[in-house]
């Protein structure tokens, strides 16, 4: 693709999330506009980030969530075993009925995270906001974390690094893993995969505050079953997962 | 005059050994900075198995290295004195083993030169976290140790540091267990099983380790071995192999057990490839069963018996380590039971792993560190344990 033409989706993308979340999500988007908090403020503990994933309106051959992700956060979008994956799309046959589904695995964001527990450093932690992230400069490499996820959703950065985006450093020897667009969300806007998702047509991912009680992810929590994946970890994570 | 040949002899033999240890530790030091250098791409280790070669030769010194520290907790604590004998060259071994195993686990490490950051950044909820001040807190402590066993006006405190140093090595062993018990959401891990399996390993490893060092001395020295205790020694490794064998049995079983866990026991123990093949053929055939029948067998059970017996118990542990780290690894997470499941990033799929030389050398390079401390710390003090007098 050219640059052009990445630049026009682009544009198109950004005005078309504008439009679809001032008329079709107003609830979310507006909240989320008016969180975008200044920099040097710190985050809120009044908030607490998640995501509401529909299984059943997510396709099994799109990705466009991992490429927006990869493009957002500057990962080389490779899928070999040592290749950094933030976001992957995983299909899923019912043993029993072989009913198929499709979803996009990233990390849970849990409140109750093994990552940041089993840490030697710290540089494994939670923001206040639920944000589970790595600090890169006291990461150490153990991948200790790496072995404690129940979701394998960390990825360690095997090779030397170029290009990198300058709101989303990153480092070799490393451990990453999804920020859910920390940088965005900072600025008050949704994350990536997300926008990318709404603008395929799909909109199998909402992302809200799960602590405010009037957003559309709350309120769609409270009206649909969904479920925690490994819920029986008690690890309450962030990532809510609807249809499975 | 013979004796003068004799001794200039011995001291030519000694520098070759150093410099043997230095080249194989100066290899490992080498690979560790090919690896700094590339990025783990050069090695085998990816994003499902993470821990790999290196992790099987450090945790295999780290445990051996409390262990060994056994012989000295029965000579100074309980008295007995063919132990007592042998609880400087314990000491030394258990800080040789445990330099060479940090040396592994530390340049193993993405960023090797933080680890002063994991020094200064101890997060109090991690078992790595405690370990990193148990671990530091065992050199000192044997430090010391050693220094109430080689001086003699030091002497009369040696049994009540012998205490705290066998407290303190029973809290470190259980602590590497706890790094892998902790991890809850993996089958081949997470169980209460681990510290308990950990410190009996590290009794019959230890052992091992300090039976084959000790045999070099004797033979360097061209002394044998006082028959009666080369019959204690016997029968403590034949008891620590069975101990082991028994725990490990239970930990296989209580995963059977579970109908979560069956899955991974099957692939672990039949269907896995490598994985049952060095389980059953190194760990029990090699590092189990052969090492009881040399040393239970009536008409075996020598010092040649034992030494290769010894041996094997150290080619098992390999091969026990290389399955219960590896494999555990290999084989998926279970994120979406009763699902069949795919992806780019290996979910439901047995992930693939191949050493590389780099990372075996960096482990190599931790045993010539061990080999090297050893070999010096032998020449400098008195470390030939004496039987004339301590036999009964
Ligand atoms: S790899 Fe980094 S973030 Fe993960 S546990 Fe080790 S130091 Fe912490």
């Amino acid at each position: 693709m050219s640059d052009m033409d990445s630049d026009r989706r682009q544009f198109i993308g950004r005005s078309s999330a504008l439009v679809a979340g001032l008329t079709l999500a107003p609830g979310m988007m507006l909240y989320d506009l008016a969180h975008g908090r200044p920099v040097g403020e710190p985050a809120s503990s009044k908030v607490r980030w998640g995501m509401l994933i529909d299984t059943t309106k997510c396709e099994s051959g799109c990705d466009e969530c991992v490429k927006a992700c990869n493009k957002e956060n500057g990962l080389p979008g490779g899928t070999g075993p040592t290749d950094e994956q933030w976001i992957r799309k995983v299909q899923l046959t019912d043993l029993k009925t072989g009913k198929k589904t499709s979803l996009p695995m990233m990390c849970q964001h849990c409140a109750e995270p093994p990552c940041v527990d089993v840490c030697p450093t710290g540089a494994s932690f939670k923001r206040v906001d639920g944000i589970v992230l790595v600090d890169r400069h006291l990461c150490i490499g153990c991948r200790y974390c790496m072995m404690a996820c129940p979701y394998k959703a960390r990825s360690f950065v095997h090779e030397p690094l170029h290009d990198q985006k300058p709101d989303v450093p990153r480092g070799k020897g490393t451990v990453e893993s999804c920020t859910l667009c920390v940088q965005r969300v900072d600025r008050g806007e949704t994350t990536a995969c997300a926008e990318a998702c709404e603008k395929a047509g799909h909109k199998a991912i909402l992302f809200g505050d799960l602590n405010d009680p009037d957003s559309e992810i709350s309120k769609r929590i409270r009206q649909v079953a969904s479920i925690r994946l490994r819920d029986d970890l008690g690890l309450d994570t962030g990532l809510h997962y609807e249809g499975l | 005059m013979d004796t003068l040949v004799r001794k200039q002899k011995e001291l030519r033999n000694f520098y070759l050994l150093v410099v043997f240890g230095l080249m194989v530790a100066m290899t490992g030091m080498g690979a560790a900075h090919y690896m700094e250098e590339h990025g783990h791409i050069v090695t085998g280790m990816n994003n499902q198995v993470v821990w790999g070669m290196p992790h099987v030769f450090a945790i295999f010194m780290i445990v051996a290295a409390s262990g060994v520290l056994n012989i000295a907790s029965i000579g100074s604590v309980f008295g007995k004195k063919p132990y007592k004998a042998r609880g400087p060259l314990s000491g030394l071994l258990s800080i040789a083993l445990l330099a060479g195993g940090l040396t592994v686990l530390m340049l193993d490490l993405g960023r090797p030169e933080r680890v002063i950051v994991a020094a200064t950044h101890i997060n109090t909820t991690s078992v790595f976290g405690w370990n990193v001040f148990l671990y530091s807190g065992l050199f000192s402590l044997v430090a010391v140790y050693l220094w109430t066993m080689l001086e003699a006006r030091m002497n009369p405190w040696t049994k009540p540091v012998g205490l705290l140093v066998f407290a303190w090595r029973i809290t470190l062993t259980t602590g590497t267990g706890l790094i892998f018990a902790f991890l809850v959401a993996r089958q081949a891990y997470g169980t209460a099983m681990l510290p308990p399996m950990f410190i009996v390993m590290s009794f019959s490893w230890g052992l091992a380790v300090l039976y084959i060092v000790q045999a070099a001395m004797y033979g360097w020295n061209r002394m044998s071995l006082n028959p009666h205790v080369l019959r204690r020694f016997r029968n403590l490794l034949g008891l620590f192999i069975l101990s082991v064998a028994y725990l490990v049995a239970v930990y296989h079983m209580t995963n059977l057990y579970f109908a979560r866990n069956s899955a991974f026991e099957h692939f672990i123990l039949i269907e896995g490839g490598i994985y049952p093949l060095l389980f059953w053929g190194g760990y029990f055939f090699l590092g189990t069963l052969i090492p009881l029948v040399l040393i239970y067998s009536p008409n075996l059970g020598k010092h040649c018996h034992v030494l290769l017996a010894s041996l094997l118990v150290v080619v098992g542990s390999f091969c026990f380590l290389y399955v219960f780290i590896i494999g555990g690894q290999a084989f998926p997470l279970s994120i979406f039971p009763g699902y069949e499941v795919s992806s780019t990033f290996g979910d439901g799929q047995i992930a693939y792993y191949s050493p590389s030389l780099p990372e075996i050398l960096l482990g190599c390079g931790g045993l010539g560190v061990a080999f090297l401390i050893t070999t010096v710390g032998v020449r400098i003090f008195e470390m030939l344990p004496h039987d004339e007098a301590a036999a009964e």
